[in-house]
């Protein structure tokens, strides 16, 4: 019964392998996501005017919900500058996405949609290719009103699209609506 | 009556007898029954080279004298064995026991041909070589819808996962060369990785006998074979090449044996495939072309007293996902659900790019055997499995080419068979299992695993009965007892451990003491007793008839998975949420066949109930909110479900060149606990295949097939609405009306040419989808985004040698 026991030695040799060359089994190789967007902040300046929005969800899809901060209300019939900045707070220090997403300017664009009349949002950067990103934008207001500001960013959209996120194809990394009020 | 083959081995033994003179040595001997030691009578010897003959007496002895000094040629011959030839040289008087075999079950371990069942009282259709070939650059899963009862549940079309009855996944055990396949089989989205090029026949087994491989095949089991070598000195092989219009792709595999008459043979096996993008009628799909590289080597030693075999296989497959199908959130859906057309439609290309899979399997095993006189044989094998699966999904910057599944599942079991048949009434099977497995999720992707790291280790023991009450009926009955044991290493949501789940309460003794940031370590183990069971009674009538009915209780552990998925899966587009309160699944199964086997007229009707309790089932919850908006949020439930049908296949002859060939089956899937239909279920189909054949002319088969899926009108209704912020509208999400009915139409033709002295050129030609009709099939989880193939143009050529 020589292949007998060459069955068994093989067993446990395999076992022995299987046990000792496993480094990275056992240890704590549940990895910090690297990619997750944590917070999105967009700031709108006029000045001293400093509106800013903010959605913050630290332990990622599932567990605690999300928050969202915004931290006053708009001025009527005013022009802000605003700035978009994606973070990753999970990590120390907080890690910048909103660079990658600049440097891949051309697989990405932000769409920003209220339904408060009167505002209104331009994109004025741009890709590569002369098509916006969304990362710097203008934002108008008009007459008073309270309604929501939606922020998308697609990865992928066709480029250049008819700035509405519904119709640019693409799959959504960032869909955030914040509560506004402009007085 | 069954046709008989029979294999002869014999012992040799001799005596000493120092008388020495020419022409007077005599030769006697006794001719016994290998297995139970009983004489036999009647079998005839004849020394060919001296033409002398005679034959054994009723104790099973015979003798010839006045022999000269040289070499006998002999011939052994008794009914229902197969002739054998053997060489003794005489130079005194000489007395030899010769055994024989003449049990059935034990020929298709060495005999080349045979269309005995693997077990003669289960329920089972079989896919043979030549039928394979046809699906050559297909999965495993397409030839097993050949096969009435068996459907699939497919992404795209190169991901084909085989469904028996509605049940798929780990429900099904998968038994290829006899090991038993681990492949982080779990998945929706994970075709077994077998190359089917690399195996002789498929039996799916629907009822019954599956208690020697596992206690959980609920759904049943597909025993993927391959060939068993006559004993003699050939060299032979085949190379087979194809390619298709749609996806301008194909396969060529080759394959080469080499046997001996010693008994050892030898095989080695290639295989390539690549496609590009395939086309639905209207456009191309995007991302959608596969690469296939598999290799097998086999070698072993074959006698019937002892032998062994050893495998191993290597598959490397890339599958492309339709691009179209990546989503970011449950607007996206909605999007690609109303849009007729996916959302990427590019020219062909061959390029393979996100999102992805890439799966390696190894498997290795060594398996040896060695029969005892009187008693049986005992078998014991060895094997491992290595799966490593990637899966990668569109993703920004520096990790674009990091994969967000990264898995390795290393599987090793030792078990042995033994097979007590001595009697010719009672056969038993008994056999040990102990097998280890460990799932490592690589680190490294930047995202927190689906699956954690986990140990599984798995001891079972069963024993079986097949007892042949008279010529015409045999019983089968067995049990099986199976302990599974899970410890596995998880980081949960603090959050959610504490709060949503209430896992701090239910199971306070995983914890581990520590609290990372907003994760909480953990150490889940379950351990699992199961007992299964299954009946089998095989009946023969007259005219060809016979009826078999099965019952089998069969216990399934929940799949890791099924315990501890926890997030977003990329490449299902949805956040799937394993329960750690999942408990095990137990089914009750009853089948019954009807069956006439004749080439003239042949038909089965086989009806089936199966009632499972706990059955695990993964469904939609709702919506869940992320960063990326809302989310949709599938959930492992348990509930009690029954399934019950009936599949029917016919064959008839019309004439001697016409045949006639059709299949019908019919199912119904109830969620018993909420009295809804079970979701996923196969809707009612049927084909037809009209063939000719001309024998005269190169073997000229022409076919044309014709299948037809119906609407599966019986599906939960699991729709929600969502809020969409930017139209600023609730929108309905529509994920589970069914597509409509469709009927495809497949014409076949092959021909046989004689190129050269030893072996033939067979050439084929085929069309698919021969109407170019769009359909979607409510089975493929790509079939909100896309259309399936369209025509296709298939030659192939196949040089056997």
């Amino acid at each position: 019964m020589k292949t007998i026991k060459l069955l068994a030695i093989l067993f446990i040799s395999a076992l022995t392998l299987s046990s000792c060359s496993d480094d990275d089994h056992d240890d704590d190789d549940h990895d910090h996501e690297e990619e997750l967007i944590t917070t999105v902040n967009y700031t709108l300046t006029n000045g001293d005017d400093v509106v800013t929005l903010s959605f913050v969800d630290l332990d990622g899809e599932g567990g605690a919900d999300g928050t969202y901060t915004v931290s006053g209300s708009l001025t009527a019939n005013t022009t802000y500058i605003g700035a978009i900045e994606l973070l990753n707070a999970t990590e120390d220090p907080a890690e910048d996405i909103t660079v990658e997403v600049k440097d891949e300017g051309d697989e990405h664009e932000f769409f920003y949609s209220s339904n408060i009349n009167g505002v209104s949002i331009e994109k004025t950067d741009e890709d590569g290719d002369g098509n916006p990103i969304g990362i710097e934008t203008t934002l108008t207001t008009g007459d008073a009103g309270v309604g929501t500001l939606t922020i998308v960013l697609k990865h992928e959209p066709t480029k250049p699209n008819d700035n509405n996120a519904d119709n640019a194809g693409g799959s959504t990394d960032v869909e955030v609506t914040f509560a506004i009020s402009v007085q | 009556m069954i046709k008989l083959f029979c294999y002869c081995v014999i012992a040799i033994c001799l005596t000493t007898n120092t008388m020495a003179q020419d022409c007077t040595f005599t030769l006697k001997g006794k001719i016994t029954d290998f297995h139970n030691n009983t004489p036999i009578f009647g079998a005839s010897v004849h020394i060919k080279n001296l033409n002398k003959y005679t034959s054994t007496n009723h104790k099973g002895e015979f003798q010839f004298k006045n022999l000269c000094k040289g070499e006998l040629v002999i011939e052994v011959q008794h009914i229902a064995c197969e002739t054998k030839n053997l060489t003794i040289t005489i130079n005194q008087n000489l007395y030899k026991e010769i055994l024989l075999e003449h049990h059935l079950e034990e020929l298709n371990e060495v005999v080349v041909k045979t269309n005995f069942k693997t077990e003669a009282t289960s329920i089972e259709q079989s896919i043979k070589k030549n039928v394979l070939e046809e699906y050559s650059d297909k999965s495993l899963g397409d030839a097993l819808k050949n096969v009435s009862g068996v459907s699939s549940l497919n992404t795209g079309n190169t991901i084909v996962k085989p469904m028996i009855h509605g049940l798929h996944s780990s429900r099904l055990l998968i038994i290829n060369n006899n090991v038993r396949m681990f492949d982080q089989e779990w998945g929706d989205e994970h075709a077994p990785n077998i190359d089917i090029n690399a195996n002789n026949s498929i039996e799916v087994i629907k009822g019954a006998n599956t208690l020697k491989y596992g206690s959980d095949a609920i759904g049943g089991m597909i025993l993927i074979k391959p060939k068993k070598y006559a004993i003699k000195d050939s060299l032979f092989g085949s190379t087979l090449v194809s390619f298709n219009s749609n996806g301008l792709g194909g396969n060529i595999n080759s394959e080469i044996v080499k046997t001996y008459e010693s008994g050892f043979y030898g095989k080695i096996q290639m295989n390539y495939k690549q496609f590009g993008d395939f086309k639905a009628p209207d456009y191309y799909l995007t991302n959608s072309g596969t690469i296939s590289k598999n290799a097998s080597f086999r070698f072993g030693y074959n006698s019937f007293e002892k032998g062994f075999d050893a495998y191993y296989s290597y598959v490397d497959n890339e599958f492309a996902i339709l691009q179209s199908s990546h989503i970011g959130n449950v607007n996206d859906l909605v999007n690609a659900i109303n849009s007729q057309e996916p959302r990427v439609i590019e020219d062909f290309s061959y390029d393979i790019t996100f999102p992805k899979q890439s799966i390696l399997h190894h498997l290795g095993k060594i398996e040896a055997y060695k029969r005892f006189k009187g008693f049986g044989k005992l078998t014991v094998q060895y094997d491992f499995q290595i799966n490593r699966r990637k899966e990668f999904d569109l993703r920004r910057g520096d990790l674009s080419n990091t994969p967000v599944i990264d898995l390795r599942l290393f599987t090793n079991s030792l078990q042995t068979d033994l097979q007590i048949d001595y009697s010719d009434n009672l056969k038993i099977n008994t056999g040990i299992l102990a097998r280890y497995q460990q799932n490592d999720a690589v680190a490294g992707t930047g995202t927190s695993p689906l699956i954690p790291d986990y140990d599984k280790y798995d001891f079972g023991t069963y024993i079986i009965g097949n007892y042949d009450i008279n010529e015409s009926t045999k019983v089968s009955a067995g049990v099986r007892y199976d302990f599974s044991r899970i410890d596995a290493q998880k980081e949960y949501n603090v959050t959610d451990w504490r709060e949503t789940y209430n896992y701090d309460e239910l199971f306070p003794e995983f914890e581990t003491g520590d609290v990372d940031g907003t994760d909480i370590p953990t150490n889940p183990n379950f351990s699992y007793h199961n007992i299964s069971t299954s009946l089998g009674l095989a009946k023969q009538f007259d005219n060809n008839l016979s009826l078999l009915v099965n019952y089998g209780l069969a216990s399934r552990v929940p799949n890791p998975s099924e315990l501890f998925s926890d997030g977003l899966h990329h490449s299902a587009a949805r956040i799937e949420i394993g329960l750690l309160t999942m408990e095990k699944e137990t089914a009750n199964k009853f089948a019954i066949s009807l069956e006439k086997n004749s080439d003239d007229f042949g038909f089965s009707v086989s009806p089936y109930f199966k009632h499972i309790r706990n059955y695990i089932q993964l469904i939609p919850v709702g919506i869940t909110t992320t960063i990326r908006g809302a989310f949709p949020v599938w959930q492992y439930n348990q509930i009690n479900a029954q399934i019950f049908g009936v599949d029917l296949d016919v064959n008839k002859k019309i004439n001697s060149k016409f045949d006639y060939k059709g299949s019908l089956s019919l199912l119904r899937g109830n969620n018993i606990s909420d009295d809804i239909p079970l979701i996923h279920m196969p809707a009612t189909n049927f084909s037809n295949r009209i063939s000719y054949t001309n024998n005269a002319l190169n073997n000229l088969k022409i076919s044309l097939t014709h299948k037809s899926v119906l609407q599966q009108k019986r599906y939960p209704d699991y729709n929600f609405y969502t809020f969409n912020a930017i139209a600023q509208e609730d929108v309905f999400v529509d994920i589970s009306s069914t597509p409509p009915a469709y009927s495809l139409f497949n014409l076949n033709t092959s021909a046989v040419f004689k190129a050269f002295n030893k072996g033939s050129l067979e050439l084929e030609f085929n069309i698919e989808n021969l109407f170019d009709v769009s359909y979607r099939e409510h089975l493929n989880r790509l079939r909100y985004f896309a259309d399936e193939l369209g025509r296709n143009f298939n030659f192939k050529i196949k040089i056997k040698y």
